[in-house]
């Protein structure tokens, strides 16, 4: 009964679909329409044939096939995002790579928001997805609550993802920042939102655990928060049901102040917040000893709920936001160090006692050096928002070397260290292909890194200093094309740094790769999949 | 008052106190008397129930009874 009420609905979206492409007004809707009408009429014939299927759930077993999806996932989409990047890094530094024939489409305009909405929403939300989906099943000894949810959560994620990023190159865009997704991409995205924290409040509910451990706490907060932002700063009224235009609902500084409060939220509760449910997690399992005090991680947890949210209005320091506005944006960022750092603390004395795991693991070695770069940008981030220092920094290349020292260093890190935990065992293998090879993506990434950030620091400063330079008469002795000029050589070492992360990306793909393919199983008695369900 | 003013003036007192309060209220219970064992157990809670879930034939807490 219930599959026919699938299939009527699959039906009717993939008809919609179909008429919605025929009446676009713009190539992008109608390149999603048709892309909605596909997988409408894939996921109607998946049902479809499994009609007859008999219908159990075994409770008896976690629920880890829709885990081993979210790994590979991340892992693709990780190194597609990666490999935007240089793209685009090779662009700035030489603008011959905006080749003619791919004007408008393939130009550093239209890549650019490729990149960060495949690192942040494609890699680092199928990295939480799934390691939410691992944490909250063995931290509540319950399997999945809501069945086949977990399915659609991961599939629906996908397909924002593929509309999201065929209409970016088509020009379909809100113009507003990690939040360029347009309207009814907006709505598919809520959704399936909404069906992710049904299977993660469902499962947490049904827990078989009297406590639910602090990691979940995490994912959590990170859930409810992001749907509220994104509820709210997308407010927008489409300007046609054919045609992917819309109009804000917000203007002037009212726009802008909830795009940051947007922005800077997406950062702490999408990136910090739920990442730091893996560190929790992850990290203890991996050292094989418990998180170092319990206690600091709840106060952690509660000064990041109460302080983040507050930080926003740095972004807009000498704008037309108002002057109180913009202080306290300043102060809350400045005292969201002290929490930040306490975080970082618990994580690194994590291993105290056992301190040389570093030497011998080489996956504990990468939760390290994330957790360090964690605290490493939680402090930088904290001296950018004061008004003074964002004088000097804004609209610089500072910026831009501070988020990725934070994405690369703490999310893009900590996540590595999570696909080589979680592989060997959701694939049941007896341990990773090889363990010189997570040693050569560490380096690579490592050094790439530090490349990154510290040809960003040079040039921002450098802009930043040749921007506010006046002569003795006051007029300006740059013009702009000045800095562009003086900023080539950095632009060639960024870019050869982000070529290091990615050669590190691809090895760590044929790892994980050839630890599924060419491992040996574990004897079926110690089997996650094979133990009888009673 | 406009919306604007009352607001501003909600969030730079009550609204500031509440917040303030609650968070100190977080502190203080996290140290109450007898947390440390709460908090240990809670710590120690992801090394168990690995590979499959808690069953009909276990304790509360997750611990398998020898059968």
């Amino acid at each position: 009964m219930w599959d026919y009420l699938k299939l009527v609905v699959l039906g009717v979206v993939a008809v919609s679909a179909a008429i919605a492409a025929n009446y676009a007004r713009d190539l992008a809707y109608m390149v999603n329409a048709m892309t909605i009408m596909l997988a409408a009429g894939i996921t109607f014939l998946v049902v479809l044939r499994g009609m007859d299927e008999p219908k159990k759930i075994n409770t008896g077993e976690y629920m880890d096939g829709v885990i081993r999806a979210g790994v590979i996932a991340t892992t693709f989409w990780g190194v597609v995002g990666f490999l935007v990047g240089v793209v685009i890094a090779s662009q700035l530094a030489f603008p011959q790579l905006n080749f003619e024939f791919l004007q408008g489409y393939g130009n550093f305009g239209r890549l650019r928001p490729l990149h960060t909405s495949a690192v942040i929403f494609a890699f680092g939300g199928n990295a939480l997805i799934m390691s939410a989906f691992y944490v909250v099943q063995r931290t509540s000894a319950v399997r999945l609550f809501g069945g086949n949810l977990a399915w659609f959560t991961f599939w629906g994620y996908q397909l924002f993802i593929v509309l999201a990023a065929t209409g970016y190159v088509l020009g379909a865009t809100q113009g507003k920042e990690y939040a360029e997704p347009v309207w009814y991409v907006d709505i598919w995205l809520t959704i399936v939102w909404v069906s992710f924290l049904v299977v993660f409040a469902g499962t947490l509910m049904h827990r078989k655990e009297p406590h639910i451990y602090v990691a979940n706490w995490f994912y959590l907060s990170m859930i409810l928060t992001v749907a509220m932002l994104h509820l709210v700063n997308n407010l927008a009224v489409p300007v046609s049901i054919f045609g992917s235009a819309q109009v804000q609902l917000f203007s002037g500084v009212q726009d802008a102040m909830t795009q940051w409060w947007y922005g800077h939220n997406a950062v702490g509760f999408f990136l910090t917040a739920g990442f730091l449910g893996m560190m929790y997690y992850f990290v203890p399992k991996q050292a094989e000893r418990p998180v170092f005090s319990y206690k600091l991680s709840i106060i952690h947890f509660w000064a990041l709920i109460f302080l983040y949210i507050w930080a926003g209005p740095h972004h807009l320091h000498y704008t037309a936001l108002p002057d109180w506005a913009a202080t306290l944006g300043m102060v809350f960022s400045v005292v969201l160090w002290m929490p930040s750092w306490g975080g970082m603390i618990n994580g690194l004395m994590t291993l105290s006692g056992a301190w040389d795991k570093l030497r011998t693991d080489p996956i504990i070695r990468m939760m390290v050096v994330s957790i360090g770069f964690y605290g490493m940008s939680t402090f930088e981030g904290p001296m950018m928002s004061i008004k003074a220092v964002n004088s000097l920094s804004h609209y610089t290349d500072w910026t831009i070397g501070h988020v990725h020292s934070g994405a690369l260093g703490w999310n893009g890190m900590i996540t590595f260290g999570v696909l080589y935990f979680l592989t060997p065992r959701l694939w049941n293998r007896e341990r990773l292909y090889s363990l010189t090879l997570v040693s050569w993506h560490f380096w690579l990434a490592t050094i790439g890194i530090v490349l990154y950030a510290s040809s960003m620091w040079v040039t921002g400063i450098m802009e930043g200093l040749m921007w506010r330079e006046v002569d003795a008469n006051g007029f300006l002795v740059n013009a702009f094309a000045d800095t562009v000029a003086a900023k080539f050589p950095m632009y060639v070492v960024r870019a050869l740094g982000g070529g290091l992360y990615l050669t590190g990306g691809l090895i760590m793909a044929y790892n994980l790769w050839m630890t599924v393919r060419a491992q040996p199983a574990k004897a079926a008695v110690n089997a996650n999949n094979a133990v009888p369900a009673e | 008052m406009d919306t604007y003013s009352i607001l501003r003036e909600f969030a730079d007192s009550l609204g500031l106190l509440s917040l303030f309060v609650i968070f100190l209220g977080v502190i203080v219970w996290v140290w109450r008397p007898g947390s440390r064992k709460a908090h240990e157990e809670a710590a120690a809670s992801i090394f168990r129930n690995d590979t499959k879930p808690a069953g009909e034939g276990k304790s509360p807490d997750g611990r398998v009874k020898e059968a």
